[in-house]
Formats: structure tokens, sequence, C-alpha cells
């Protein structure tokens, strides 16, 4: 009953009223599921701010609201947003400025749409599902300008020119860094790169060779820089800018580019957890090898659906607690470090981080030959061509790849070595 | 009417409706956001007919890419607050003529085509390509014809390596676009640095 790959497969198969609209109610149940988290990562995350700053600066943080450690802050705080005055200057472009913030809440909710919270666990599986992110990324900075510029503010108007020159620079090390682990993968699709860091943190692709683990670190940089988080947020900075990009945006508006910001925080974090830090996997060999023969029986049918279910929601929780934790840091090093100059901004991007991030990546395309020549494998822990192939006998077990794809592409594997072979 | 048709009339119609509004609006910047919309659609077009990876590409160079870099331009370079652009009549008549043309071009090549379904074997050719997309396996196909390896059964014989593949046409590509980029680059400095020299030397 449970063996269905999708709920929207399910739903067509067990479902009869439905009549074949299987599709539409499954999609509304990813998008509800989805806007959740796109709502509630910014509840917990604006709490988790205050209480840290309030910690880091030897404050105490939101205390009086709600009950424990005052974590209905956040509520209050969206409360008073809703009930405030939706102002537009007169000087204002009025459409472009009211649509603006829209424009950024779309793309960082739509981020989530190809991010894989566990085993499957993926609104869109798709094969590209790398790619489709970075694509989507990069248009939640078109929301930013067209605020700065339809403005018709002098801070807004720099805030904007700041933010365009910002990303669009670090945009390129952002790009190159999420490569390096996809080369080590061989694979775009998140959930099959997440799905080949299982059984043992030594797996992680952070681990996998010298240059993976440096760009793990350019990578989370950049993340920050892209986020626009401290201390490159030289778009919104208060003491000279007023509130850069946002100065004349109040209530709801304004808002809504602080829940944009914290989503794509919650989303690039979660992008380095999948890329770089084994994703849903617990990296505890025992635990990872119990988690996955549970999902493999509860989805083929031969052990309890249940325990299967409890795996992926493990998974899940695992995810996030990794995810979670990269954000606590983004907003430990926002209270930690002063703010950059914006000339340093660009700068550090693209003096330092991008060729850094080219000299990693054309290490990471070098290591397996260099390793081949040396000792005879490709990989220093585990051959990755077993582990992409058990992988692949998985999937093909639950029935999502057809029998003929997987042999198609062994054949491929064969015949590309070959191409190798007459090459040298 | 199925959800795929829905879905696809809705985003050919958002498409062709921001389209107009990029013509018809009179500021830079909002012709930029209607673009958006319109090439969003059309990326979304590319989703449904299961070609992620060119909507994704789509999405990345045109609306994330290029419009950054208009947008960006505008702020840079308007004199005024908002940057207008007045057409005179007589250039919307020139342009609603050459569009009317462009019009019946696409027009005719679209009543030439036949639409009905292609020959046999050409269909089973395709047949494995479509299982291939249907389980959400887009790239690899594209990944392999790169390096000049057909899945799809463009070979006759058997399915083996032929040509060199699309690797070297889009090596030579991108190594011309990066002779452009550094090109640009030293035209920008030169002009700069030889102003400064010129400035150092009057103050010494």
């Amino acid at each position: 009953m449970f063996a269905a790959n999708s709920i929207a497969e399910y739903l067509d198969q067990n479902v009869a009223w439905l009549n074949g609209c299987g599709y539409w109610v499954a999609a509304l149940i990813h998008a509800l599921l989805l806007i959740h988290v796109f709502a509630l990562s910014p509840f917990a995350f604006i709490w988790l701010e205050r209480k840290v700053s309030g910690r880091i600066q030897d404050r105490l943080g939101p205390t009086r609201v709600g009950g424990l450690f005052g974590w209905l802050q956040s509520l209050a705080d969206g409360i008073k947003l809703i009930q405030k005055e939706d102002l537009c200057p007169p000087a204002a472009d009025s459409m472009l400025f009211r649509s603006a913030p829209y424009i950024v809440c779309v793309a960082s909710f739509a981020v989530f749409m190809v991010l894989p919270f566990s085993h499957g666990w993926v609104a869109v599986a798709a094969d590209c599902g790398l790619f489709i992110l970075l694509a989507i990324l990069s248009l939640e900075v078109f929301g930013i300008i067209l605020a700065g510029y339809s403005s018709g503010s002098k801070w807004s108007l720099f805030g904007g020119m700041r933010e365009a020159a910002q990303m669009v620079s670090y945009e390129i090390p952002l790009a190159i860094c999420a490569l390096i682990p996809v080369i080590a993968a061989g694979s775009l699709n998140l959930g099959e790169i997440g799905e080949m860091q299982r059984g043992g943190f030594w797996n992680w692709f952070v681990f996998h060779d010298p240059f993976t683990f440096f760009a793990f670190f350019v990578y989370f940089v950049v993340a920050t820089a892209s986020c626009k988080r401290a201390p490159f947020d030289l778009a919104e900075a208060e003491s000279e800018l007023v509130g850069g990009f946002h100065t004349e945006y109040s209530g709801m508006r304004w808002s809504f580019f602080f829940m944009g910001e914290y989503a794509s925080m919650f989303a690039v974090c979660g992008v380095a957890s999948v890329l770089f830090l084994g994703g849903w996997n617990t990296g505890l060999p025992f635990l990872d090898d119990a988690l996955s023969s549970a999902r493999l029986n509860g989805a083929t049918g031969a052990g309890p659906w249940a325990a299967g279910y409890l795996a992926n929601v493990l998974g899940a929780f695992v995810f996030v607690t990794k995810a979670s934790f990269g954000v606590f840091v983004q907003v430990w090093l926002r209270w930690t470090l002063p703010r950059l100059r914006i000339d340093q901004v660009i700068t550090t991007c693209l003096k330092y981080l991008v060729p850094i991030s080219c000299f990693l990546f054309l290490g990471a395309t070098v290591w397996p030959l260099v390793l081949l020549q040396v000792s005879q494998t490709t990989t220093l822990t585990a051959p990755l061509g077993d582990r992409f192939g058990g992988a692949l006998g998985e999937a093909r077990l639950r029935g999502s790849v057809p029998a003929a794809s997987v042999s198609r592409a062994q054949a491929a594997s064969v015949s590309v070595s070959s191409v190798g072979e007459v090459a040298r | 009417m199925t959800g795929h048709s829905f879905l696809f009339t809705v985003f050919a119609l958002s498409t062709c409706l921001s389209a107009i509004a990029v013509v018809i609006s009179q500021t830079v910047v909002r012709m930029a956001f209607w673009l958006i919309i319109s090439l969003g659609s059309t990326s979304a077009l590319f989703f449904l007919a299961d070609a992620d990876f060119v909507g994704a590409a789509q999405l990345l160079i045109y609306v994330g890419g290029t419009l950054v870099l208009l947008v960006f331009g505008v702020m840079l370079t308007a004199s005024g607050p908002y940057l207008k652009i007045a057409t005179a009549p007589g250039e919307t008549i020139i342009a609603g003529l050459a569009g009317l043309m462009f019009l019946m071009i696409v027009f005719g090549s679209i009543q030439a085509v036949d639409w009905t379904g292609g020959s046999a074997p050409e269909v089973s050719r395709q047949r494995d390509v479509a299982s291939a997309v249907s389980s959400g396996n887009t790239l690899r196909p594209i990944g392999l014809s790169l390096l000049g390896l057909r899945v799809d059964g463009a070979s006759d014989s058997d399915g083996g390596i032929e040509a060199p593949g699309y690797l070297l046409p889009f090596e030579i590509v991108s190594v011309h676009l990066l002779v452009v980029l550094i090109g640009s680059a030293y035209l920008a400095r030169a002009k700069r640095s030889r102003q400064s020299a010129g400035g150092n030397v009057s103050v010494a």
C-alpha cells in the first residue's frame, strides 16, 4: 500500500474518486508542506538570532513574550508587522515598489521545491536539481535591485547598486564551489548526491579529498555573502545607508524581505549539508545501514512500512539539524565580525574567492587522475563506482529507475572508460 | 482539458501578455520587470516539456544574468530618477510592420509542420529517450551526447560513438567569450591607468 514512489502515484492508484486528479492533490500537499517550511524557518531563526545575539553581546534576548525562552517573540513581531500601515512613498514607482517583495519571497520559496529533506522527500525530483536551485537562487537578487531602484530614495538606490555588484560577483564562486562536490559525485541530482554519502562520515564529500574539504569553507563564506548576511551586509548597512534597499518599506512588505532572507539562509545551508555534509545520513555506519535497510524493506514490502517512514522522518530531522547548525554559524558570524567596506567585499570576492575556487575546481578534477596513477584507485576511502552501482541497484529494486536505464548507464560507463583507454 | 494543457495555457498566456507589456510600458526598469515574467514563464514552459536543463539554463542566463546586468546598467547610467523611452509614432508604425512580418513568417512555419506525429521509425527511436525522461533521468543523455555518445539512438548502427560530440564547439564558444571578456576588461582599464599616470606627473 505504501510502496508507491510519490504521493501522486499513490493517489492515482488507491483513491478512486479523485479520478486521475491525484497529480493536482499531490502538488497541493507538496506546496502546503513547503509553505510551512518557508514560513516556520524564519519564525525559528529570527528567535534564534535574537537569543544568540543576546548571549554574544551579554544581553538576555527575548524573555517576556511567550513561555519558555520567549519563543513566541517571532509571532509577536509578525502580529505587529501585519498591523502596520502599507506605505508607498510618492516618489516611488508604485507598481515595482509593491511587487519587489513578492519576487524575493517567490524566489526563496521556490528553492525549496528541489531541495531534498530526506531520502526521496523532495517536491520535484529533477535530474539537474542543483542547477535549477542555483538558477532560482540567482533570481532573488532581482527583487532587491528592483526594491532599491523603485523606492525613489538615494539610500535605497545605493543599497540596490551595492547589492547588484555584490550578488553578480559572488554568484561565480558560489556556482564553482557547488560544482566541486558534483565532480566527486558525478551527478547533479541532489537526491543521488545525498544517497552517495551513506555509510559513515568519512564518505561525506567534505572528507572526499583535500579540495572538497577547502571548498566547503569557501562555499560557506560565499553562501553567507549571497544571503547578504554580515559581514557582507553592505546593501543594508544601517549606520551609513539607513536601511539600504528596504529604507522605504514598512509592515508586511518589509518583513517579506526578511522572510526571504532567513529562508534562503536555511536553503543555502541545506544545500551545503546535502553537497558536503552527507545530507540526511547520520554519519555513523551502523545507524546508516540500519536506516537504509529499513527504508528498503518498507519500500519493497519486505518489512513494516512504518519503520521505513520513521527512518525517513529521522533522516529529515538529521538534515534539518545540520542545516540549522549552518544557520547558527551564520548568526554567530554576524554578531562577531565587523562589517566590511564595499570595496573590501568586492576585493574579497574577485581577488581571493574566485581564484581560490577556480584552483580548488581544477584540483578536484585532477585529483582522481593523480590517485589513479599513484594508487590505482579514484577515491581514497571507498571505490565510488561500487557505491554508485549499489545506489542504482537499490533504486532499481524500488522500481523508480527502470532496469533498461540501469543497464544503459552501465553500458555508457563501460564505453566511456574504453574511450579513456583509447585516449591513453 | 488535461492538467498539462491547462498549465501550458496559463504559462503561454503569461509569456505572451507580459511580452506585450514589455512593448507597451515606457520605463526601462518596468520593461525589465515584464521581461522577467515573460522569460520566467518561458522557462516554466520548458519545465512542462520535461526539458528541465534548458529551463534552468533559461532562468540562470537570461533572468538571473542578463536582466540583472540590464537593470544594473540603467542604475549606473541614468541621469534622472526614472529613465523613460518615448517612442515616436513613426517608430511605432515601422516596428509594428516588422512585428507583423515576423508573425507571418512564424505562422507560415507553424502551418508547414505536420503536427499529427512523426513517422514510425522516428517514434521508435525516441521511445528510449521518452522512458528516460519520464523517470526523471534527463541530464545524463545531454552529458553523454556532449562527449559524443548519443543515447537517443541518432547513430545508424549500434548506438556507439560517433563524431566528436558537442564538446568541441561548446569549448570554442566559451573560449571566444573569455577572449571577449578579457579584451573588454583591457579596453576599460587602459584609459583609466593613462589618466592616473598623467595626474601623478602633474602632482610631482
